[in-house]
């Protein structure tokens, strides 16, 4: 599958930093690296189904908002307790200053 | 080699385990906990416990995991002393274990009402089957009293509005959150419970109780009588000490420990609720923090000591409570605090940053809709850590970011 979605202006999100995109009744999270590179993982943490997107970016690590779990959102690894179970990561692609996600 | 001994099997004790094996070590690491269930979270026992449609224990991990990291979890079986000449645990099934190194994370227990007249529908909350057993009576049409105005009372009160039960808090403090939270953020608290139908009692002392067992007779200070299918007592928790009591280790307000979590003994240590220890934040004001992250945390740390790290206990107390829509988070002692500056986010959510005399911020308290205050309040963590002392103005306005702050 290869379905291209749009997700926001690549100026949407501010370096090192995390935004909610829902689509199709799921929900996405979109992060823009300091090394100003972008990534998406699934939107929701995997411990209790919180919206990673109130978390907090630092480097290549998403922390959720709730309870702290911890999430290397470039490989989806969780990096934590209380989490254990890996983020869905999805590609990723910049074209003309529009963030594109590729949902599988 | 007789390995590592894990006494007390809640979260600390699971989380010290699971670490034991994370780090590496590959001797016999055996968990010891008084409940028939696997390491559980506790935090949802207030909340999911008492209105998810099949309540069931959250465990930190499953019997398999347990099994392939070669973790013996004996449950139902309580530690009864230590022997610590002989490097002992005698369990109350009879049995000893051998240990290299001791961890007691026995966790604390609910503060008993020290009044008579207490019968069957006077409950206490610290268990999941104590959960199960105050759900069956939180159905639509039924009265519950919850005694204490503190973190478990509201989260249940919150919890049995959802079901539609009547719900009545009694407490003696003037206000609701008397210990940890600012007044502002308590009356955010005690206006929405109000708002959802929950009658708030505070500045009442209770003067007798009758319990004949189909109903609870609640006495109040001015003589009014509160009457409630089950009363719910939540005044609070305290250390379970006894076994290190008794095996000579000394008590601080908890099993007291260095800032390694190490006690006296240098083959025992203890963490989570039930020790005390010198936080390294506050220049080692010695606290006792009954809470999830620090009970995960300190488990971590134990289990790093244990293997020989000798590393220090640097964390900021941080803890949360949702009730309703609403999620409060706290990071630091407010206490230490002597000024305050406010800082208003969207959709009325707001944090107060707690300064020093000297300037340096060593608190910050938030409320708001959902997870409006936790970046905020995780950064605010972060600059408690760092000791640093950044200028109010800067706290008090959303324009500036805290995140440029913790670089400055």
């Amino acid at each position: 599958m290869s379905d291209w979605v749009e997700a926001c202006a690549a100026d949407d999100i501010d370096e090192e930093d995390v935004m909610r995109f829902d689509h199709a009744g799921r929900t996405f999270a979109i992060y823009r690296s300091p090394d100003d590179e972008y990534f998406a993982t699934d939107g929701l943490c995997t411990h209790e189904k919180v919206h990673l997107a109130d978390g907090l970016v630092m480097d290549d690590i998403i922390e959720c908002p709730k309870h702290n779990g911890r999430f290397n959102y470039k490989t989806g690894a969780a990096r934590g307790a209380p989490v254990c179970v890996n983020l869905k990561t999805y590609p990723v692609k910049v074209d003309a200053g529009k963030v594109l996600i590729q949902i599988g | 080699m007789a390995g590592m001994v894990i006494i007390g099997a809640g979260e600390c004790g699971g989380r010290a385990a699971l670490a034991l094996r994370d780090l590496g070590f590959e001797g016999p690491v055996t968990l010891v906990g008084d409940e028939p269930h696997l390491p559980y979270e506790r935090p949802p026992l207030s909340k999911e416990a008492m209105t998810a449609e099949a309540p069931a224990i959250k465990a930190i991990a499953s019997d398999e995991l347990f099994a392939e990291r070669s973790i013996r979890h004996i449950h139902s079986v309580r530690a009864v002393s230590i022997d610590r000449a002989a490097h002992q645990v005698r369990l109350s099934d009879g049995t000893s274990l051998a240990y290299d190194r001791l961890l007691i994370a026995t966790g604390s227990v609910p503060r008993k009402l020290p009044m008579a007249g207490l019968g069957g529908r006077c409950v206490y909350l610290r268990t999941f089957n104590d959960a199960l057993a105050i759900r069956a009576h939180l159905s639509a049409g039924n009265r519950v009293a919850i005694i204490g105005g503190g973190f478990i009372g509201l989260e249940l009160a919150a919890s049995a509005r959802k079901l539609g039960a009547a719900a009545t808090v009694i407490e003696a403090q003037p206000r609701i959150l008397m210990r940890g939270v600012p007044a502002e953020i308590a009356e955010i608290i005690h206006k929405e419970h109000e708002a959802q139908g929950v009658n708030i009692l505070a500045g009442q002392g209770i003067t007798g109780i009758a319990d004949d067992g189909a109903e609870v007779r609640i006495t109040l200070a001015d003589g009014k009588e509160i009457a409630a299918d089950l009363a719910v007592i939540g005044i609070g928790a305290v250390p379970v000490t006894a076994l290190a009591g008794e095996a000579g280790l000394a008590i601080d307000n908890g099993i007291a420990v260095d800032e390694h979590l190490r006690t006296a003994d240098p083959d025992i240590f203890a963490a989570g609720d039930c020790c005390s220890f010198p936080l390294v934040v506050y220049g080692g004001r010695r606290v006792r923090l009954e809470a999830w992250r620090n009970a995960q945390e300190q488990g971590a740390l134990a289990a790093r000591n244990m293997l020989g790290a000798d590393e220090a206990h640097a964390a900021v107390p941080w803890f949360w409570s949702d009730q309703y829509g609403l999620t409060l988070q706290i990071a630091g002692l407010s206490d230490e605090g002597r000024s305050t500056v406010r800082r208003d986010l969207d959709d009325g959510a707001f944090i107060l940053f707690h300064l020093a005399q000297d300037g340096r911020l060593v608190a910050a308290s938030g409320i708001g809709p959902g997870n409006a205050v936790a970046r905020d309040i995780r950064l605010a963590e972060m600059l408690i850590a760092k000791r640093a002392s950044p200028a109010p103005e800067a706290l008090g306005s959303q324009t500036v970011k805290l995140k440029s702050l913790l670089a400055a």
